[in-house]
């Protein structure tokens, strides 16, 4: 089933990222292999002049490159990054990272916001990742974003949905899409977070770090589609007690 | 203020210097975030078993944080003058007389469309400590020149004060890397016999003026071997934990070269072996789990080869450490001897080998 995000029309669920890819080569597989459309690009990584290998060469055309603004510490950074981003590739959907936190690599919704308001403005399709803060993604859905990008956990750490309950309120209470971004580590957290409610996820360490990343890429693909799936069904309560097949007080109601 | 930080730490050194065993070590490999403390007793175990369950940790925590990807970038001599008595480098005044030489503006040209031709986008300009001979705006102009070319300009300079800083900053620079050399401050003035870099406060401070003047990425470490090796990692890592906490916006980065024959003195005082010095970078990885490690071509090929997936984050390649090196082969004198001597491809080949990705770029050009 398609859907509708950042002005385009897509099938996949599944966003990933190249930034900790061994090697671009996979990019064409995992494109052919797990369905993927989005995959991001950190625009500090794209040389025009390289020598050696421009990962805009690995993405097949028929793919939207999302270009994130990672190595940003403010919001007029972030602008001035999204705006090489979109003349060195052609696309303007961006993702705006600014993280004023190398420890921990934690977004700054501040600056975020900042940056997303002016971009927005410039006719960008905006995609802020930003910390689970419902009053920023209100904030940011008011700016006119296409999407928010809360994250599940600090970027890197494969601890999965860590903030369920941080999270939830956003998918709740946003109406435009929710990509949740960061900290998945495992098909389960993608499921996980799709049985949430969200619309997309990104995934890259999960990917990159796997011995094999485009079967990795597979398996997420197939977790974020089952999520999806289950989802749109309708989850069943959890519940504290055995719910037997046969009602077991069904004998009180012979005759009724 | 970062003297008082290790005033501080040499206390918590001296209670603790004393091994503990192998269950309380393999305890602290499994912490989430280790203590100043924990990172002491990394530091200082010899057992082998523990240094491979280290070396585990180390290499998820640096594939979980930086991928499977490995920066590469070229120093640049840019002048070989100093007036400094440094017992330990090549460059000093103490090492006897040999004629100097400092690029011209056609020459660092020559040098750096090489390096930009060999496929570098980050580059590490360095100078000797000579503020007559390379003046703050000889090393600006270099760096106006160089950001023409690359899009990461990294400084190795002698320490600059605040308002210096930020005219190498405005220039393009957007990095700093500055060695305090040691932490022990006796030590400090006996191999400094004279010159400015004597001021040891001066050059410890240095890379919180560049900070404040808008450096981003900063680059610190002691020259191991030259002071008590334990001791000076220790210290330097209570440095980076300093700056991390301090100026949490700032991408720090440690190094941590051996020191190898040069200048006047025979060989270090505390030799570190292969066992120490992978030790230390696990230990620096563990500690400071997003810190970047750069490894220069000091380290032979067999060593840097086996540190790509154990904490190694950049690596320096086809090296020259020779004013004027790239563009014209001369048997000038280096600042080191180089153990590396593979080409940039060679070193692009190996990494792809290892299943790593070698990546020029950093930043984007312009945006400092």
């Amino acid at each position: 089933m398609s859907y509708q995000i950042g002005g385009r029309n897509l099938k996949s669920r599944f966003f990933i990222g190249s930034g900790k890819l061994s090697s671009y080569t996979v990019i064409p597989k995992m494109v052919e292999k797990a369905g993927v459309e989005v995959i991001t690009v950190a625009v500090r990584r794209i040389d025009p002049d390289a020598k050696h290998e421009n990962v805009m060469d690995f993405i097949p055309e028929q793919c939207v490159v999302m270009v994130n603004t990672s190595g940003a510490r403010s919001a007029d950074e972030a602008v001035r990054i999204a705006r090489i981003g979109r003349e060195l590739t052609g696309s303007d959907w961006i993702k705006i990272e600014v993280e004023t936190d190398a420890k921990y690599l934690l977004p700054d919704n501040e600056e975020t916001l900042k940056a997303a308001e002016i971009l927005v403005d410039e006719g960008f399709q905006v995609f802020p990742y930003i910390s689970p803060d419902l009053v920023a993604a209100k904030k940011l859905e008011k700016a006119g974003v296409a999407a928010v990008m809360p994250l599940a956990a600090p970027i890197g750490t494969n601890k999965g949905i860590t903030c369920a309950a941080l999270l939830q309120p956003i998918i709740n209470e946003i109406e435009i899409p929710v990509i949740i971004d960061a900290g998945l580590g495992r098909p389960s957290h993608a499921a996980s977070a799709m049985e949430l409610g969200a619309d997309a996820v990104l995934a890259n360490t999960a990917i990159a770090t796997a011995t094999d990343p485009i079967m990795m890429a597979v398996a997420m693909a197939k977790a974020v589609e089952a999520g999806r799936m289950a989802y749109e069904m309708g989850l069943l309560a959890e519940k504290d007690f055995a719910d037997a097949s046969s009602p077991l007080t069904g004998f009180l109601r012979r005759g009724a | 203020m970062i003297y008082r930080e290790l005033l501080a730490a040499e206390a918590l050194y001296q209670a603790h210097k004393s091994a503990v065993t192998r269950t309380e070590l393999m305890a602290i490999i499994d912490k989430d975030y280790l203590d100043r403390i924990d990172y002491l007793k990394l530091l200082l175990t010899d057992d082998l078993e523990v240094l491979e369950r280290m070396a585990r940790r180390a290499h998820d925590l640096t594939e979980q944080y930086f991928g499977k990807v490995i920066l590469l970038y070229a120093p640049l001599y840019l002048s070989d003058y100093c007036t400094n008595g440094c017992t330990y480098c090549g460059y000093s005044l103490e090492a006897g007389s040999y004629e100097r030489k400092r690029l011209d503006s056609e020459e660092m040209r020559a040098e750096m469309k090489v390096l930009k031709k060999a496929g570098f986008d980050s580059i590490l300009l360095l100078t000797g400590g000579d503020r007559r001979q390379s003046p703050v705006a000889y090393i600006a102009d270099a760096i106006r020149m160089a950001s023409m070319y690359f899009s990461e300009i990294l400084l190795e300079i002698y320490a600059l004060t605040r308002q210096e800083y930020d005219v190498v900053r405005d220039a393009g620079a957007s990095g700093l890397t500055l060695y305090q050399e040691t932490y022990d401050r006796n030590l400090y003035d006996q191999v400094h016999r004279y010159g400015e870099k004597k001021d040891y406060l001066f050059r410890l401070e240095a890379p919180e003026r560049a900070i404040a003047a808008g450096f981003k990425h900063i680059n610190i470490g002691p020259l191991l071997g030259l002071g008590s090796a334990v001791h000076d990692m220790f210290m330097a890592g209570i440095h980076g934990d300093y700056l991390q906490r301090r100026y949490p916006e700032v991408e720090l980065c440690l190094s941590y070269p051996r020191l190898r024959p040069a200048g006047t003195m025979a060989g270090p005082s505390d030799p570190v072996d292969d066992i120490r010095f992978v030790r230390f970078i696990l230990a620096t990885r563990l500690f400071l789990p997003r810190a970047g490690v750069s490894i220069s071509t000091r380290e032979n090929a067999y060593v840097r080869d086996h540190l790509v997936g154990l904490g190694m984050t950049r690596m320096s390649a086809g090296s020259k450490t020779t004013v004027g090196g790239y563009a014209h082969n001369c048997s000038r004198p280096g600042q080191f001897v180089i153990d590396d001597e593979r080409s940039v491809d060679e070193i692009i080949a190996m990494l792809r080998k290892r299943g790593y990705r070698p990546e020029f770029c950093n930043c984007v050009k312009g945006i400092v």
